[in-house]
């Protein structure tokens, strides 16, 4: 009783702020929707189509062929390469955005070098266009892809895969009737992560001049003033989320009820010999490189140059400072996340499993805001509550919502539990019923069997789970910037000033150190995916 | 067990963390501002000659602004501080700031550069302007007002910034209110067919200076930016309009919050930016002091010289014309 | 113990949507006894023993455990107050924990020193008594299922549940494990509720064996009279292989194809045309003769011998185990006779449903 109770509030508590969305559209700004509709709207909509669609496909085409080269075959460096290819979840995409502009836009060393080979008119493919910021998403998002096929094909196909061998299909054929399609739930999970990113992106978007939706909403609101306006164009973002869900149910289809519990093995990695194996080898580095070391790279030249140029080193006691606050902001979010997560999905054990599906299902759509909306959101919310609170003579002091950094926790909560809440679900999954069973017919009441039995054994997807929601939180901008308490800088908001000046070299350090602490929960992943990391 | 060991110290971390935070001391002035140039020199200057220390919160004007009205009478900012003058007309008009009455304001800063009833002041003023690229553009071709970047023979050859960026809006709210809506319309819609649009203005000045295109509409202090770090960087500024309005200037302004909890410690602040703080404002980041007694820092003043003509349409007329000109970029087909 | 019953249920209905599962079950457990619940898959026995774990919320009806009312319209425990242990087919241990750990998880607010001496010998009557620091993975399939039991019994539950809890588990390992947990509980004094499909299984463990279909247990009786005095022939199927014989001349004399009955039958009513006799392959013997009127139609190997399905000239079949080491050839003919010293049982075709007014 207590439990499906828990698991609706945490689900009111993310649908509040985003439900301040829903309020604005029952009053449309018709004007403004009639004038956007005449100008810039369409454009917006096939813009954002078109990139979505491009960044699914590239980062299911790489992410899920890397997975199964890792996955299906020996080579030298597989097994590095198994956990080290998710390392690109750690670097933003505004931060590959403006190293990749810097370096081979038209600006860069690059194009500058081509210049001078083949004179001032040769061709190069343009940086600055929708074709870069489909590239540069695909290089920072393809490891949620990655990660869960890897996972799927680790964890369920080799049978299959064996089986589909057996009966006479090559390593080809087994791959496109059998793996595919057994991997689909995974990778359709995997797509719809990459959408909301890319969806709710406005920063790195605006790097490449690709004008979707959400830089609609914030043309709108920074430029019109007009908040309302904003808000009902935001829930046209909500819209599109939604369908990204709907699509991802459907192409999950019942996949999801028939997981089998534990025993299935992966499948058997061939070697691949001579020039294949470079090849391969070559391959997951080049994807490496690019999407990663490159940009490290230059990071790091840039931060040497700054600190021995004539402005002289950075200030190192702000950027303990800073750094501490993200460490300390993404550490707390993901324990919220985390205990909402445990509790949400605990509640279906516990009571009716309809209503607190339904509650898992609600808690979605944090993440299909973009981060400023539901900053507002939060802001909204929590002065009402104040408010409320207050007409009964019970007002907190001070702005709770941008005073203390209840409000920021809370936002980036709500948008960030979703991808937790998924990694933990389908970790309980693997619980069986009886094993709940069994600990409560012992006497453990609910919370004990969730302490002893299910977060134990569900461990790694809740490690998962937090790394996900930290990684994201880590790297969260612009709710930061928004609501944080004054006083309280975090490191991309650091990195932000910066870059937003075009200060690269001095943006560097903050991107570096962004870069440096996000790499430590997805090396803590990364572990989990090493199988040689083993069991205790 | 474990759990409830883990969620009270989560608590209990959540409190310490909160209580640290929501300290409130005597002597400090709390500034919610736009401007994100790291670290503000004059905030730490003033601190030290009077021992009032300042914080700030930096973060974008538009938000900045809601913030505070969100935070209604909680709200720790005693000063909101803008890049723009949009929204420092619209703080007027939601009731965010307060009147204050100071002669040495009103006698420092020239009359369009300030609100009529003393809710706000400029502080800085940044031009929005001309550059090129002397090797590609010769004297007689060059550029002299923006509307001639809309016509034809610059097809191909200029680099302008994005419409999302507010100092696009605000050049446009200005030709709006200097030439009237449908005459704007016909010069960006003439911009929009010539130029490539870029994310910012030194990607712009890198491109005058890499040949992507030859003029640009960029703020002058970032080329002096990038001049200072390289004196020869091949691009050169023309202060636009001379001969006519003038050249477009932007503000970065300021003024006291209505719920601020010391006005007195806030205004001191300000008219000491005004006046002995000018410099110290406006030198760190190259823009030119709004206080006609102060001299512009000598780097700008060779370069680019010390005065020149400024469009005097009041900041807090094309600031009200930002959402106008955001349409009108809709409409021009500007990207 | 008490003097009430360990189990009491009563008119309990369970349903999952308009699935109903439970159909208005009445069941009460004497003390020490062992119940065993068998039914085809589907017929809602696991349901049945769900509901009394607490797994299951009942829609209707009663359910008492050593006399505290658990369930009812207005009471409903939760699995963890309720004093009674589960054990289920795949043992379900805490793989994290050791054998030592899942057996001492039920035990709670006593010094460590005794939930030590209890884990200690529960490990001992199961017979693991050296195993307690290992791991679930490090045992074998019987081992797990030991410690299953071990874990259930140690916080001494007023009554244990079996869910199928042998059905995972070779045959030989079966028939030593069944006997073990039997003489766990009975050395322990807890009555037992075994759910299981396997009617062989439920033969050897119940004290009593309540035989389950379609929601509602259909005949609860001890395990000979269940095997030989089935109440239909459904039970009757159930419990073995049997063959049904039609009566014929009920008025004048009453007997089958293999002739007279030697059963008293109240011969003034009409419902024997839905009666038949009950013949067991031990009931009757197959001699091989060249004019025989039985002819072999199929043969089966069991390893103690041949069950052989023989057609009689009225078309009827009836099922004989032969223990030669010859089986009669398909094809070959005989003669049936009834083994002297069996008695027979006549069975109607549906159990009689005297609450409801037709069928």
């Amino acid at each position: 009783m207590g439990w499906p109770a828990a698991a609706l509030v945490f689900a009111a508590l993310v649908v509040v702020p985003v439900g301040f969305l829903a309020v604005s559209v029952l009053s449309p700004s018709v004007d403004v929707w009639q004038q956007q509709w005449a100008t810039r709207l369409p454009r917006q909509l096939v813009d954002t189509a078109v990139l979505l669609i491009g960044v699914s496909i590239g980062s299911v085409g790489l992410g899920s062929s890397l997975a199964w080269l890792v996955s299906a075959y020996r080579f030298p460096g597989s097994s590095v390469f198994g956990w080290i290819l998710i390392a690109p979840l750690a670097m933003p995409s505004y931060v590959l955005g403006f190293v990749t502009l810097s370096v081979i836009g038209f600006t860069g060393p690059v194009q500058g070098a081509w210049r001078e080979l083949f004179g001032a008119d040769a061709w190069f493919p343009p940086v600055r266009s929708m074709g870069g910021a489909i590239v540069v998403f695909t290089l920072v998002l393809y490891p949620y892809v990655f990660l869960l096929a890897r996972a799927a094909l680790a964890e369920q196909a080799g049978s299959a895969y064996q089986v589909a061998r057996s009966l006479g299909a090559g390593p080809t054929e087994a791959a496109r009737r059998v793996m595919l399609p057994l991997l689909r739930p995974a990778i359709a999970a995997g797509a719809a992560v990459v959408m909301m990113e890319t969806l709710t992106d406005f920063a790195t978007v605006q790097y490449f001049g690709v004008d979707t939706i959400s830089v609609g909403v914030f043309r709108i609101w920074r430029g019109t003033f007009d908040r309302d306006a904003a808000s009902e164009f935001a829930t046209l973002v909500l819209v599109v989320a939604l369908m990204v869900i709907g699509l991802e149910r459907a192409l999950r289809g019942r996949a999801r009820f028939g997981q089998a519990a534990g025993a299935a093995a992966g499948i058997e990695p061939r070697s691949l010999r001579g020039w294949r194996g470079v090849a391969a080898c070559a391959a997951c580095a080049l994807v490496l490189v690019l999407s990663f070391g490159a940009p490290t790279l230059q990071l790091i030249v840039w931060a040497v140059q700054e600190a021995t140029g004539p402005r002289g080193t950075p200030l190192v006691e702000r950027f303990v400072d800073f750094l501490t606050n993200s460490v300390i902001l993404a550490s707390l979010t993901a324990a919220v996340c985390v205990i909402a997560a445990v509790v949400i999905t605990n509640a279906s054990r516990f009571g009716q499993a309809r209503t607190t599906g339904a509650a898992a299902r609600l808690t979605a759509f944090g993440y299909a805001v973009p981060g400023p909306v539901v900053a507002m959101g939060v802001v909204l919310t929590l002065v009402a509550l104040d408010n409320a609170l207050e007409s009964i003579g019970l007002g907190l002091p001070g702005a709770v919502a941008t005073g203390s950094l209840i409000g920021l926790v809370y936002a980036y909560s709500v948008r960030f539990l979703a991808p937790g809440l998924n990694a933990i679900e389908s970790g309980m999954a693997q619980v069986p019923e009886e094993v709940t069973a069994s600990a409560r017919s012992l006497g453990a009441r609910p919370w004990s069997v969730v302490g002893r039995i299910h977060v134990p054994l569900a461990r790694s997807s809740v490690i998962t789970g937090a790394v996900l929601v930290a990684v994201d939180a880590l790297k969260e901008l612009p709710i930061a910037l928004l609501l944080r308490p004054i006083g309280f800088n975090t490191l991309p908001i650091w990195t932000y000033n910066l870059a937003s000046e075009s200060r690269f070299e001095q943006a560097a350090l903050p991107a570096i150190a962004i870069i440096v602490v996000a790499m430590v929960p997805v090396a803590l992943l990364s572990r989990q995916l090493n199988p040689r990391a083993g069991t205790p | 067990m474990h759990s409830r060991a883990l969620i009270f110290g989560l608590v209990t971390a959540a409190v310490l963390i909160l209580s640290a935070c929501s300290s409130s001391d005597e002597d400090t002035i709390r500034i919610y501002t736009g401007r994100h140039y790291d670290l503000e020199e004059a905030f730490t200057q003033y601190a030290e000659e009077t021992g009032v220390s300042i914080e700030f919160l930096e973060g974008s004007d538009a938000e900045l602004r809601e913030r505070i009205a969100a935070e209604g009478e909680d709200t720790e900012a005693d000063i909101y501080m803008t890049v723009d003058a949009g929204n420092l007309a619209i703080a007027t008009q939601q009731g965010i700031f307060q009147e204050i009455d100071s002669p040495v304001l009103d006698d420092a800063i020239p009359e369009a550069l300030r609100d009529p009833d003393g809710y706000w002041y400029a502080f800085s003023a940044r031009a929005r302007t001309i550059v090129y690229s002397p090797e590609r553009v010769s004297a007689e071709e060059l550029p002299t007002t923006y509307e001639e970047l809309a016509q034809p023979e610059w097809q191909g050859r200029v680099c302008l910034r994005n419409s999302s960026n507010t100092y696009t809006q605000s050049l446009v709210a200005s030709l709006i209110g200097n030439v009237g809506y449908d005459e704007a319309l016909t010069i960006v819609s003439g911009w929009a067919d010539n130029a490539e649009i870029l994310p910012n203005d030194v990607i712009a000045l890198n491109s005058v200076a890499d040949g992507l295109c030859d003029v640009a509409i960029v703020n002058h202090y970032y080329l002096a930016r990038l001049l200072e770090d390289d004196g020869s960087f091949p691009v050169e500024l023309v202060w636009a309009d001379q001969a006519g309005r003038g050249t477009h200037v932007n503000i970065s302004g300021a003024g006291v919050t209505k719920f601020a909890d010391d006005p007195q410690l806030a205004q001191d602040f300000l008219e000491w930016l005004g006046t002995e703080g000018q410099s110290a404002f406006v030198d760190g980041n190259h823009e030119y002091p709004v206080n006609p007694d102060v001299a512009p820092e000598a780097l700008i003043a060779t370069t680019f010289g010390e005065t020149f003509v400024a469009d005097d349409l009041n900041a807090a007329e094309f600031g009200s014309l930002n959402a106008d000109a955001v349409r009108l970029l809709d409409e021009a087909g500007y990207e | 113990m008490s003097t009430a019953a360990p189990l009491e249920i009563q008119a309990l209905v369970t349903s999952f949507g308009s699935v109903i599962a439970v159909d208005g079950v009445d069941l009460t457990l004497g003390s020490n006894e062992l119940l065993a619940l068998v039914g085809p898959s589907g017929c809602g026995k696991s349901t049945l023993l769900r509901t009394i774990a607490g797994l299951v919320a009942a829609d209707a009806g009663t359910i008492r455990l050593g006399g505290e009312l658990v369930e009812d319209g207005s009471v409903r425990l939760p699995p963890e107050r309720r004093p009674a242990g589960l054990v289920f087919q795949e043992h379900a241990l805490f793989p994290h924990l050791s054998v030592r750990d899942n057996v001492g998880f039920g035990l709670r607010d006593m010094p460590r020193s005794e939930i030590d001496d209890r884990v200690a010998e529960m490990l001992s009557l199961i017979g693991l008594g050296e195993h307690g620091a290992r791991y679930p993975h490090e045992l074998s399939g019987g081992e797990r299922q030991r410690v299953a039991l071990a874990r259930a019994l140690a916080p001494r539950p007023a009554l244990m549940l079996f869910d199928e809890p042998f059905a995972s588990l070779d045959h030989n390992l079966r028939v030593q494990l069944r006997h073990d947990v039997v003489a766990a509980l009975k050395a322990t004094g807890t009555p037992a509720v075994f759910v299981t499909h396997d009617q062989r299984e439920a033969l050897t463990i119940g004290d009593r064996i309540a035989v389950m279909r379609a929601g509602r247990i259909v005949q609860i009786d001890s395990a000979p009279v269940v095997f030989h005095r089935p109440i239909d022939q459904f039970v009757a199927s159930f419990m073995g292989e049997a063959s049904f014989l039609p009566i014929v001349d009920v008025a004048t004399r009453p007997h089958t194809a293999l002739g007279p009955l030697d059963v008293d039958l109240d011969r003034t009513t009409t419902e024997h045309a839905t009666m038949s006799a009950m013949i067991r392959p031990d009931d009757v013997q197959f001699t091989p003769t060249v004019s025989g009127e039985a002819e072999v139609i199929s043969r089966h190997y069991f390893g103690s011998g041949w069950l052989v399905t023989v057609q009689l000239p009225d078309a009827s079949t009836v099922m004989v185990v032969t223990s030669h080491l010859e089986p009669p050839e398909i094809g070959e003919r005989g003669d049936l006779a009834l083994v002297p010293g069996h008695s027979q049982v006549v069975v109607p075709r549906h159990r009689p449903e005297p609450d409801s007014p037709t069928s």
